[in-house]
C-alpha cells in the first residue's frame, strides 16, 4: 500500500539536487562485472584451448571457496579449472606429452602446442591424391593431424619394427575417423620409405573419402564457437584413437599373483614422504575420537588409499570396544550383511528378519533402549559399487544417526558426495577430513572386478576351459559354434548376437544337435554356468552372446585347438 | 578361506570396563593437558545452553501454527462428533479434511518439527496418530500396513497393560483393510465411552471420539498411485472414521493438484498452513543466541560468514546451522587452552585468580595482549611480563572492559540496524547479521557503504526519524548497559525537540500553503530555472531548524558507532571469546574432496614436500608418483583411451627417469615392473573414477572427467 502526501516542490527540487550527490555505486560495479564478463568471452572464443567458464566461477567465489584464506596447502583450485567441459582432443597428445616429460628429465615443460613448421611441410608426394585433398585443407590438418616425433622414432628404432607396425595397420577399425587414417598413412609412408616395406592397404580408402570431407571442414570453419565445440565433442561417434591391442604387445599378461609380487619388490617412491604425511593425520586420532562422542561421524577424502591409516585408528584407539570393520571394497558385500553381523555378533540376537529395514528398526530399537551399547563402525569406501545405492547409503545413514553408533568411514570416488541428498547428510551428520596419503591402494583394487581387462582375462578363461572340459563333445562343439561366430562378428559394434533359429540351423548342419529341444537343454545348462548369456532383441526373437570379452575367447578357441 | 566383508571385534569382557570418557580424550589431543577437565565442562555446559536455547526459540516459533493446526483439527471432526444426519452435512463429510502444511525447503529441519507436532497433537488432540513416510510406503499395502501398526501400538501405550492381550496380535498379522481399521476404532472408542473413572485422565484430555491423523511427512515424495488410492478409499469410510490428514509440503501447495487428478482432489477440503520460513527462523536463532551476551563464545566475522554461506547456498537448514555453532564450540576450546576463561564475567574473574604459570605465559603471548603491553609505560610493561600477580590483576579488568565492550556493542548495533533497515537499497544490509558482519570485519564508519547510508540517513523525512528514534529507546532502555542512561536522555531530548518543531510547524504551515496554491503549474523550462536558482541559493541558503535538527541526530548516531561499534579484534584479549579459524570450520563443514584429488595428481608437491617434485606452473615433473604421471598423460585423450598407447607413453616417462642405465639391463625384467606399475596406477584411477572398461572398442577404456585440461 502506498500513501500520497503532499510534498512541496522545493522539496522535490532538494531532494533531486541531493540525489545526484550519490553514487549509485551498485549499478556501476555491475557494469564492470559485465564489462568483464564481456571481455572474458571474447577470450574465451578466441582461445581454443583455455576455456574458461566464468560463470562457474562466480558461482564458486559465491560459495566462498575460491576467497578461502589459506588452504592447507596454499594451492587453491577453482571450479572453472575441475569441471570443466569436453574440448576436441588431438589423437596423439599422449604420445607428445610423454616424450615431452621423459625429455626434459626434473624440469618441467609447458606443453608448446604450436605446430612445428616441419611438419607441414612433410607434405606427402607419393600420391597425387592425397596432395590435392591436403592441399585444400592445409589449415584444418593442423587441427587434427600431428605426427609425433617420439612414436616414429620409437617405431624406427623398434626392433621388429616389422612386427610392430603390422599390429598398428592390419586391425581393421571401422570407428576410425579419416583423419586418422591419414595421418596412420603418413607415418606409415614415413616407416615405408625407411624400412622399404611394401605399400599399405590402407591406402586403397582415401578416394571415397573427399566429399564427406569437405562438408565437414566447412561446418567446422564456423565452429569457432565454445558451445558449438562442446556438441562437437560429444556429438560424433568416432573416435580418435589408435587401433593397436595389448594382445598384439609381445607382452603377456600379468596374473593376479605376479603382479603382487612385482608390486611388492618393487619399491614404493616418496615412502618418506608418506610417512611424514601419515604422522600428520595420526596426531588426530584423540580429536577424532572426541567428535565421535559429540555426535558426529567422520569421513575421510582425498587421494591414496585410508585404508592403513584406519587401521592403525582401529589398533590404537578401538581395543577396548566393541568395533565393526566393513571392507566396501569387498565385491559382494551388503547393508544386508553389515546388518546381519550387528544383530547377531554384536546384539546376539539369533533370528531372521523380513527385510533390512526391520532388522535397522531392530537395532535402533535395542541400541535406544540400552543405552550401554555402544559401537564403532570403520567403513572402508563407504562408496564402493555395493554401497553407494541409494537405499544402502539411507540405511546406512539412519544407522549413523544413532547416538551411540560412532561411524568413521572413507571414500575416494570423485563423485562420492553425490550419493547424500540433504537428508542423509543431516542424518550422517559428517565431518569432512582430509587425508591425501598417496598409499597405493593395495587392498581396494585387488579383487578381480575391480581390475581392467588385462587380468580378467585369465581368470574368465581358466573357468571357461574348466567348465567346458566337463561337457560332452557335443556340447563343446555348440559352445565352439557360439563363439567362433561371435568372433567373426566382433567388429560390428551393434551385434546383438546369434539368434536361436539360425544358431540351431547351424548346429543341425553341424549334427551337433538333432530337435531344437536338445539344443535348448544344451543352452540352458550353458546358462546355469553363466557361459552364455540370452537377450530379446527388439523384433522378440531369442539371442545368444558370450559375455566374455573378444580376446579372452580367441584365446579359447586357440586353446581348444590345441588340445583337439 | 571363507571371504567376507564384514568383521566385528570384541574386546575381552574384563577389558570392555576400562572404555574411556570422552573427557579423556579431550585432554589426550592437548599438548598442555592441565585444566583441560574444566575446560571441556565448560565446553559441555555451553553447549547444553544453547542447544536449551535453540530448543526453546524454536518452539516459540512453532507455537502459532501448531495452535492453527490444533484449532482446524477441532473444527474438522464437528460434524461427526454431534453425530448430524442433515443430508447437506452427509454431503460435505464426504470429503476429507486436510492440512497442507507448506513446511519449505529445509527438509533436513523438518523432521524436528513433525516430532514436535505429533506430540503436541498427542497431549491435546488424539492419541491416534500416524507418520507415514515416502520412503516406507511403496505400495497402499506397505502403506496400511505401516499405518495399522503405528495406529495399534499407540493405542496401547496409551493404555494399560490389560487390553494388552487383546491387541498383542502382531499388525503383520492382521488382515489390513480399511475394514479392520474401523472395528478397531469401534472398539477402542466404544472402551472408552464406557470407561473405568480410573482412566478419566484420558477422556479430558481427548475428545469423545478423537480424530485418526494420518500425517504424511514429505508428500512429494509419494507415488501417486498410493496416496490416490488412499484418498479414494477412505474417503468411502469417512462417516464411520473421523480421518483428518496432514501433508507435508516442501515446495509449493500447487503440487497437490499435480500429484492427484482433480477427481481425487475434489475428496479432500484442504486448508494450507505455512510454517515460519527458515530464513526467519535463522535470523531469529541469531538474533537470540549470537547477538546477546548470554553466551560467553562469539564467533568472528569469517566464521559467522562461513555459516551463513553454507545456510544461504547449501542447505536453508537452521539445524545444521546450530550443528556448525557446536562444531565453533567444540573447536574452540578443544584448540584454545586459554578458553578456560570463555565464561561468565564472575566466574571467569575467579578461574583467572588460580591460573597457572603456563598459561599466563599463554596470554602473554597473545598478539591482543602483546600490543596492549606495548601501548602501556615502560615500567609496567616489565611488571605485566614478570609479575603474575600483577597479569592476573591486569586481566581481570581487561575481561570486565571486554564484558562492558560487549554490553554496549549489541544495543548500538541494534539501534544502528533500526536506521539502516530502512534506507533505500539497504548500503549496510537489510539483516541485522550484515551489519553485525560489517561491523566485525574492520571500522565500520570507515567503509564506503556507511557513507553513504549516513547520506541517506541525512535525508529521511520527520516522520520515520521519529520512530526510529523511540525504537532505539526502547532497545537501550531494555537493555543492561550501565552507560545508555545519557544516551538515552539525549534521544529523548531529540524527541522534545521534534515535537517543539513540529507546533511551530503548524503555526507556519497554513501561510506556506497558501503560497504555493499560487504557482500551480510548473513546466520543465521552469523548473530547470528554479533548480539552478535553487543551486546557488543553497551555498548560501540557511538550513532549516528541522534540517539542522536531523544533521544533529545523524552526527550523534555517527559518534555512538564510533564510540562502541570498534572491530573485537581490536579489543584486548579477544582470542579468548571470540573464534576465528573459519578454514577448520570450512574444512569439516563445506569441503571440497575433488579439488583435494586434483590437487593432489596435479601438484603432488604440495603434499610430498621433496624437492624432486618442486615444479613451477601447471605441469608436473617426471619423477612424480606413478599415478600422477598416468592422470597427466590421460588429460591428453578424448573420449576413450588406448591402452598400448597409454602404457607406451608411461613407459616411456618411466624408463627416462630410471636413465639408461636401466636400459642396460635386462630389458624384460624392467618391463614387467613398469607394466606393473602402469596396471595399477590404471586401476586406481578407475577406483577414483576417473575412468572405466569400455567394450567399444578392444582394449580401450573410456574417460569419465572433462576436468583439468
Amino acid at each position: 500500500a502506498f500513501e500520497v502526501r503532499f510534498v512541496p516542490d522545493e522539496e522535490v527540487l532538494t531532494h533531486i539536487a541531493d540525489d545526484s550527490g550519490i553514487k549509485v555505486r551498485k549499478d556501476k560495479t555491475l557494469l564492470a562485472i559485465n564489462a568483464k564478463r564481456f571481455v572474458k568471452k571474447l577470450e574465451a572464443i578466441s582461445d581454443d584451448e583455455a576455456q574458461e567458464v566464468l560463470e562457474e566461477k562466480n558461482y564458486v567465489a559465491a560459495l566462498g571457496i575460491c576467497t578461502k584464506d589459506s588452504m592447507r596447502n596454499g594451492s587453491s583450485v577453482g571450479g572453472g579449472e575441475v569441471y570443466t567441459f569436453q574440448s576436441p582432443k588431438r589423437s596423439n597428445k599422449m604420445a607428445e606429452l610423454a616424450s615431452e616429460l621423459a625429455q626434459t628429465p626434473g624440469q618441467s615443460v609447458a606443453p608448446d602446442h604450436s605446430e612445428c613448421p616441419e611438419r607441414t611441410a612433410k607434405t606427402p608426394q607419393s600420391s597425387s591424391k592425397l596432395v590435392m585433398l591436403w592441399g585444400t585443407e592445409a589449415d584444418k590438418r593442423n587441427e587434427f593431424v600431428s605426427t609425433t616425433p617420439y612414436r616414429l622414432r620409437k617405431r624406427l628404432a623398434a626392433p621388429d619394427a616389422k612386427l610392430e607396425s603390422e599390429s598398428e595397420y592390419s586391425a581393421s577399425c571401422s570407428e576410425e575417423e579419416e583423419e586418422e587414417e591419414e595421418e596412420v598413412e603418413e607415418a606409415q609412408r614415413e616407416v615405408s620409405t625407411v624400412l622399404s616395406c611394401q605399400k599399405t592397404p590402407a591406402k586403397t580408402k582415401a578416394p571415397s573419402t573427399p566429399s564427406s570431407r569437405k562438408t565437414q571442414a566447412k561446418k567446422k570453419d564456423k565452429m569457432s564457437n565454445l558451445v558449438e565445440e562442446y556438441f562437437e565433442a560429444h556429438s560424433s561417434s568416432k573416435v580418435l584413437t589408435s587401433d593397436r591391442t595389448l594382445q598384439k604387445l609381445r607382452k603377456k599378461r600379468l596374473s593376479q599373483q605376479t603382479l603382487h609380487d612385482l608390486l611388492e619388490n618393487s619399491p614404493l617412491a616418496y615412502a618418506a614422504e608418506i610417512k611424514e604425511l601419515n604422522q600428520q593425520y595420526e596426531s588426530l586420532f584423540s580429536k577424532w575420537m572426541l567428535q565421535l562422542h559429540l555426535g558426529f561421524n567422520i569421513v575421510l577424502y582425498g587421494l591414496g588409499s585410508k585404508h592403513d591409516l584406519l587401521e592403525k585408528f582401529r589398533t590404537s584407539m578401538l581395543q577396548d570396544s566393541v568395533h565393526l570393520v566393513v571392507n566396501g571394497y569387498f565385491p559382494s558385500i551388503t547393508v544386508k550383511s553389515i546388518l546381519n553381523s550387528i544383530t547377531e555378533e554384536v546384539l546376539d540376537h539369533i533370528g531372521t528378519f523380513r527385510s533390512p529395514l526391520d532388522q535397522l528398526e531392530f537395532i535402533m530399537k535395542r541400541f535406544k533402549e540400552d543405552s550401554s551399547l555402544e559401537l564403532y563402525v570403520l567403513i572402508h569406501n563407504l562408496d564402493s559399487q555395493m554401497l553407494r545405492g541409494e537405499r544402502s547409503q539411507q540405511i546406512l545413514a539412519q544407522l549413523s544417526s544413532l547416538p551411540s553408533v560412532y561411524l568413521i568411514a572413507s571414500i575416494d570416488h570423485i563423485n562420492a558426495p553425490l550419493m547424500w541428498d540433504q537428508a542423509k547428510q543431516s542424518l550422517y551428520n559428517w565431518l569432512w577430513y582430509e587425508t591425501t596419503t598417496f598409499s597405493p591402494y593395495v587392498e581396494e583394487t585387488s579383487y578381480e572386478n575391480s581390475l581392467l581387462v588385462q587380468q580378467s582375462g585369465s581368470l574368465a578363461l581358466s573357468s571357461l576351459t574348466h567348465v567346458l572340459r566337463s561337457l560332452t563333445l557335443n556340447a563343446r562343439g555348440i559352445f565352439r559354434l557360439l563363439a567362433k561366430y561371435q568372433l567373426e562378428n566382433k567388429d560390428n559394434p551393434s551385434y546383438p548376437g546369434l539368434s536361436f533359429q539360425d544358431f540351431y540351423q547351424q548346429c543341425r548342419e553341424a549334427f551337433l544337435v538333432n530337435s531344437d529341444l536338445t539344443l535348448r537343454a544344451q543352452l540352458t545348462e550353458f546358462r546355469d554356468h553363466k557361459l552364455i548369456r540370452t537377450k530379446r532383441g527388439a523384433d522378440g526373437v531369442e539371442y545368444l552372446l558370450i559375455p566374455v570379452d573378444d580376446s579372452t575367447l580367441t584365446d579359447f578357441l586357440e586353446k581348444e585347438d590345441e588340445d583337439v | 578361506a571363507i571371504l567376507q566383508g564384514c568383521f566385528v571385534f570384541k574386546p575381552s569382557p574384563k577389558k570392555r570396563k576400562a572404555s574411556r570418557e570422552t573427557v579423556e580424550y579431550f585432554r589426550e589431543g592437548n599438548s598442555d593437558a592441565e585444566d583441560s577437565e574444566l575446560r571441556f565442562a565448560t565446553c559441555q555446559s555451553l553447549w547444553k545452553q544453547v542447544k536449551l536455547e535453540t530448543e526453546q526459540i524454536e518452539e516459540e516459533l512453532n507455537k502459532q501454527l501448531f495452535d492453527n493446526l490444533v484449532n482446524f483439527l477441532m473444527r474438522s471432526h464437528s460434524e461427526f462428533q454431534e453425530k448430524t444426519t442433515e443430508w447437506t452435512c452427509r454431503m460435505k463429510s464426504r470429503e476429507i479434511p486436510t492440512a497442507a502444511l507448506v513446511l519449505g525447503v529445509n527438509v533436513t529441519d523438518h523432521d524436528l518439527t513433525f516430532r514436535s507436532l505429533s506430540e503436541v497433537l498427542q497431549n491435546n488432540v488424539t492419541p491416534y496418530i500416524a507418520l507415514l513416510q515416502a520412503k516406507d510406503c511403496p505400495g497402499i499395502k506397505h502403506l496400511m500396513q505401516k499405518l495399522l501398526g503405528q495406529l495399534m501400538n499407540c493405542y496401547i501405550d496409551v493404555d494399560s497393560s490389560e487390553e494388552e492381550e487383546c491387541e498383542q496380535i502382531s499388525p503383520n498379522r492382521i488382515r489390513c483393510s480399511m475394514a479392520s481399521l474401523i472395528s478397531w476404532y469401534e472398539s477402542v472408542t466404544k472402551k472408552t465411552d464406557s470407561e473405568t473413572p480410573g482412566k478419566k485422565r484420558n477422556s479430558s484430555r481427548h475428545w469423545q471420539s478423537p480424530p485418526v491423523v494420518v500425517i504424511f511427512k514429505d508428500m512429494e515424495s509419494f507415488t501417486t498411485k498410493v496416496l490416490q488410492d488412499f484418498v479414494v478409499i477412505s474417503s468411502q469410510h469417512i462417516h464411520e472414521l473421523p480421518l483428518v490428514l496432514i501433508f507435508g509440503i516442501a515446495t509449493s501447495p500447487m503440487i497437490i493438484h499435480s500429484l492427484l487428478p482433480h477427481s481425487v482432489s475434489s475428496l479432500l477440503c484442504i486448508e494450507l498452513f505455512q510454517s515460519l520460513s527458515c530464513k526467519d527462523h535463522l535470523s531469529t536463532i541469531i538474533d537470540k543466541v549470537l547477538l546477546t551476551t548470554q553466551f560467553p563464545l562469539k564467533l568472528s566475522e569469517k566464521v559467522l560468514q562461513v555459516l551463513i554461506n553454507i545456510f544461504l547456498y547449501h542447505d536453508f537448514s537452521v539445524q545444521n546451522f546450530i550443528k556448525g555453532f557446536q562444531l565453533c564450540i567444540v573447536e574452540h576450546f578443544y584448540s584454545h587452552p586459554l578458553s578456560i576463561l570463555c565464561c561468565q564475567l564472575e566466574e571467569a574473574k575467579k578461574r583467572v585468580s588460580s591460573l597457572s604459570q603456563n598459561q599466563c605465559e599463554n596470554i602473554r603471548r597473545l598478539p591482543s595482549f602483546r600490543r596492549y603491553v606495548e601501548s602501556q609505560a615502560s615500567e609496567k610493561q616489565i611488571a605485566l611480563l614478570t609479575a603474575d600477580s600483577f597479569l592476573k590483576e591486569t586481566v581481570q579488568k581487561l575481561l570486565e572492559d571486554l564484558n562492558v565492550y560487549h554490553e554496549n556493542y549489541f544495543p548500538v548495533l541494534r539501534c544502528l540496524h533500526v536506521f539502516t533497515s530502512s534506507l533505500p537499497k539497504y548500503p549496510l544490509g537489510k539483516q541485522i547479521r550484515e551489519l553485525h558482519c560489517a561491523c566485525l570485519e574492520n571500522r565500520v564508519w570507515e567503509t564506503e557503504e556507511y557513507e553513504s547510508s549516513l547520506q541517506l540517513a541525512r535525508m529521511l523525512n520527520k516522520s520515520d526519524l521519529v520512530t526510529m528514534l523511540q525504537k532505539c529507546v526502547e532497545i537501550l532502555v531494555s537493555s543492561p548497559g550501565k552507560e545508555f542512561d545519557k544516551i538515552v536522555e539525549k534521544l529523548k531530548e531529540f524527541l522534545t525537540q521534534f515535537q517543539k518543531l513540529e507546533e511551530a510547524c503548524q503555526e507556519r504551515d497554513e501561510s506556506v500553503s497558501s503560497q504555493k496554491e499560487l504557482q500551480k503549474k510548473t513546466d520543465l523550462y521552469h523548473l530547470q530555472k528554479t533548480l539552478l536558482e535553487l543551486k546557488e541559493s543553497r551555498r548560501s541558503k540557511k538550513l532549516t531548524k528541522f534540517e539542522v535538527l536531523r544533521f544533529e541526530i545523524v552526527d550523534y548516531i555517527d559518534s555512538l558507532v564510533r564510540n562502541y561499534l570498534v572491530p573485537a579484534d581490536h579489543k584486548t584479549l579477544h582470542e579468548i571469546v571470540y573464534f576465528n579459524t573459519a578454514s577448520v570450520l570450512r574444512e569439516h563443514l563445506n569441503a571440497a574432496p575433488r579439488i583435494a584429488l586434483h590437487t593432489a595428481l596435479n601438484n603432488p608437491y604440495s603434499y610430498l614436500k621433496t624437492e624432486a617434485l618442486r615444479s613451477d606452473g601447471g605441469s608436473i615433473s617426471n619423477k612424480a608418483p606413478d599415478i600422477c604421471i598416468v592422470y597427466k598423460l590421460h588429460l591428453e585423450c578424448g573420449r576413450l583411451i588406448n591402452l598400448v598407447d597409454w602404457l607406451e607413453a608411461f613407459s616411456t616417462v618411466v624408463m627416462a627417469v630410471e636413465g639408461p642405465a636401466a636400459d642396460a639391463a635386462s630389458s624384460d625384467q624392467v618391463d614387467d615392473v613398469i607394466h606393473a606399475r602402469f596396471i595399477r596406477a590404471v586401476s586406481e584411477l578407475e577406483l577414483l573414477g576417473f575412468i572405466k572398461p569400455s567394450k567399444q572398442k578392444t582394449d580401450h577404456v573410456a574417460r569419465l572427467t572433462w576436468g583439468g585440461c
